[in-house]
């Protein structure tokens, strides 16, 4: 009886460590958010989606890059090398020669990684301060002065139908350089 | 540190630093320290007015970065050595070892890189301090106890995570290497880099411990058209790269240990994503978000920074994985090897495909090839290390290395890699690399 009374015991304790163990299998980590909280994250994507309510003009958009943007990316948008600043219009054409410009207007795909990014990094000494009305004017000015639009208002509605010029010279290339496997493209290799 | 002694490690990068490998094989045998103490002395007396203050400089030797400087006794076994704990509890390295991270000579200190001393360190692992870096807007001071993982977009249940949440969660731990895949752009057209810190050393490998991503998404709970994932840094650059859903759930890691202690503020403290044999711009650090979709997001870094530019003006996007590729770093650019006689020819491969599977030598500019040794244990998206023995007959000799990984792929020549990218398209550089032993010993950077 004594025997029975510890297998007893013995089944009841793996019965509860077994149960133990279903139950940590469903416990759920990680609080639910709200979407009040993630309001203030954004992720602006090719077609629109992410992009806020608002609008912005051209010639609002010249006096806040005089303003907030010139000091690094020069008054013509030519960029300022000591600044770090990069150009951000100029070089079309230039992709195939021996030096290429990669700006805004001569290579960028999408507009909408012009708006997103300014309004996430920009400007660099005052990182996120823009407004999205801001934003939509600076993008303006950017792609007017890079005559990649020509019109003064920018909304979410205009800004997703923006076809930036390069945007049919890109291609993905997730795996490896397969040429690379092919004897015929190599000149003077086989080393 | 300040401004003055940053501009100190500034002006060493363009000066021919001494091999840092052995003894005896340097163009200059003073050492970076005692090189800064005699400067010191004749600034003393040549600038009057200035002593005072000089003089101290002087008499107290300059401390290596991450060291602490202590007397040095004539005979350590007739002085009573210092108490534990004198460190309050945290080591330092030895004040003799003086290797750092130098900088890139880039206008902004706040967006730019520093180097790994790949000659200099020892073994596979690179210490956590001397890890290379790449910042877009500078290193974030985070408190751990605000700092939150979100996880949303095509999931069930939006949720965040804090960062104790994260670490009671099932952990892995493994060697990874983190690449800047912009890591030796500087040899495209022409040899540029004079050491083989500068060629190659954005590349660093460390043991990473975290929890898969796999784990979280079964928290979150994946909508069937998940596809990429945005994840979002908290520096004041706001990084954002988007990553196919079939990494994440093959081998990623929220990672929040690196080396048997946290993540050091410059890799991304509290929390980074890492992305096995990813390209490092991806391995987002200070993470605080991962947005699920169907599709990329295309971002400024992986549209107008991170894409490829090839001969024909068209651009590759998420080139993403590491391609195989290895260097010596001994003896390598800068170095002198002062008589002909034995080295051990020694050096790194690695891949973002899989494993290491062969490194072999050649001695004579790729004309002849014989296999290395292996040092360590090849494992999956890590480094090995190689080694050769060479005797030096004292003619010219051009050393390279090739590596082939387990999928077959082999380490392109450079006559097999410019046709295929042109030289334009900065990033993945990963040719086989050329140092020419001259007759006089010089090592240099060369092009074959």
């Amino acid at each position: 009886m004594f025997t029975s009374r510890i297998i007893g015991a013995a089944l009841a304790i793996s019965l509860a460590s077994a149960l133990a163990f279903a139950q940590s299998r469903e416990i759920s980590v990680g609080t639910p958010v709200s979407p009040q909280e993630l309001a203030k994250y954004f992720a602006v994507q090719p077609g629109g989606a992410g992009l806020p309510s608002g609008r912005g003009t051209r010639d609002k958009g010249r006096e806040l890059y005089v303003e907030r943007c010139a000091h690094c990316h020069g008054e013509k948008l030519e960029g300022i090398h000591e600044a770090a600043g990069p150009a951000l219009i100029g070089g079309r054409g230039t992709l195939t020669s021996d030096k290429p410009l990669q700006t805004v207007e001569s290579y960028w795909p999408y507009a909408s990684t012009l708006y997103d990014y300014i309004w996430r990094a920009m400007p660099f000494d005052n990182p996120g301060s823009l407004t999205t009305d801001e934003v939509y004017s600076l993008v303006s000015y950017i792609l007017n002065e890079g005559n990649v639009i020509k019109s003064e208002e920018l909304d979410a509605e205009s800004l997703s139908k923006v076809v930036m010029p390069n945007v049919d010279n890109f291609y993905q290339s997730l795996g490896p350089d397969l040429r690379i496997y092919r004897s015929s493209d190599v000149k003077g290799g086989g080393k | 540190m300040s401004k003055g002694e940053s501009k100190d490690i500034q002006s060493q990068d363009t000066e021919a630093e001494p091999c840092p490998c052995k003894e005896g094989m340097t163009p200059d045998a003073i050492d970076p320290v005692r090189r800064k103490f005699l400067f010191s002395a004749v600034a003393a007396t040549t600038v009057g007015a200035m002593a005072p203050s000089v003089s101290v400089a002087a008499n107290k030797k300059a401390v290596t970065p991450g060291a602490v400087e202590y007397d040095v006794a004539d005979d350590p076994t007739k002085v009573m050595g210092r108490a534990l704990h004198e460190d309050s509890g945290y080591g330092t390295r030895s004040q003799f070892e003086t290797e750092i991270r130098t900088k890139a000579d880039n206008p902004s200190d706040i967006t730019s890189w520093t180097f790994t001393p790949l000659a200099a360190t020892l073994g596979n692992l690179t210490p956590s301090g001397l890890h290379f870096e790449r910042h877009h807007g500078g290193i974030p001071t985070i408190d751990p106890s605000r700092h939150e993982l979100i996880v949303h977009g095509l999931v069930d249940t939006a949720k965040k995570f804090t960062l104790s949440e994260l670490k009671s969660l099932p952990s892995i731990t493994r060697k990874y290497f983190i690449e800047c895949s912009g890591n030796t752009l500087g040899e495209w057209a022409k040899p540029t880099g004079k050491s083989v810190q500068i060629t190659h050393g954005l590349l660093s490998t460390s043991e990473w411990t975290g929890v898969p991503f796999a784990t979280l998404a079964r928290h979150v709970g994946l909508k069937e058209n998940a596809a990429w994932v945005l994840a979002e840094g908290a520096d004041a650059a706001v990084m954002t790269r988007s990553i196919p859903i079939d990494k994440l759930m093959s081998d990623a890691l929220i990672a929040y240990g690196q080396n048997g202690e946290a993540l050091r503020p410059e890799q991304g403290y509290p929390l980074r994503l890492v992305l096995p044999g990813y390209e490092g711009n991806t391995q987002i650090k200070w993470l605080r978000r991962l947005q699920v979709s169907d599709r990329p997001f295309m971002t400024k870094e992986e549209t107008s920074k991170y894409s490829d530019l090839m001969k024909d003006g068209r651009s590759k996007l998420f080139t993403l994985s590491m391609d195989a590729k290895s260097v010596i770093t001994f003896p390598s650019g800068d170095m002198l090897l002062p008589k002909p006689g034995y080295y051990e020819i020694r050096g790194f491969a690695w891949t973002g495909r899989g494993r290491i599977h062969t490194v072999d030598i050649s001695l004579n500019g790729g004309k002849a090839w014989v296999p290395a040794h292996i040092d360590s244990v090849p494992e999956p998206m890590s480094s090995v290390r190689f080694s050769f023995p060479w005797v030096w007959d004292g003619k010219p000799a051009i050393l390279q290395s090739r590596c082939s990984d387990d999928t077959g792929y082999v380490q392109p020549s450079r006559a097999e890699l410019l046709p295929l990218r042109g030289l334009n398209s900065v990033y993945h550089y990963n040719a086989i690399q050329s140092w020419a032993v001259a007759s006089d010993g010089k090592v240099t950077n060369v092009h074959v």
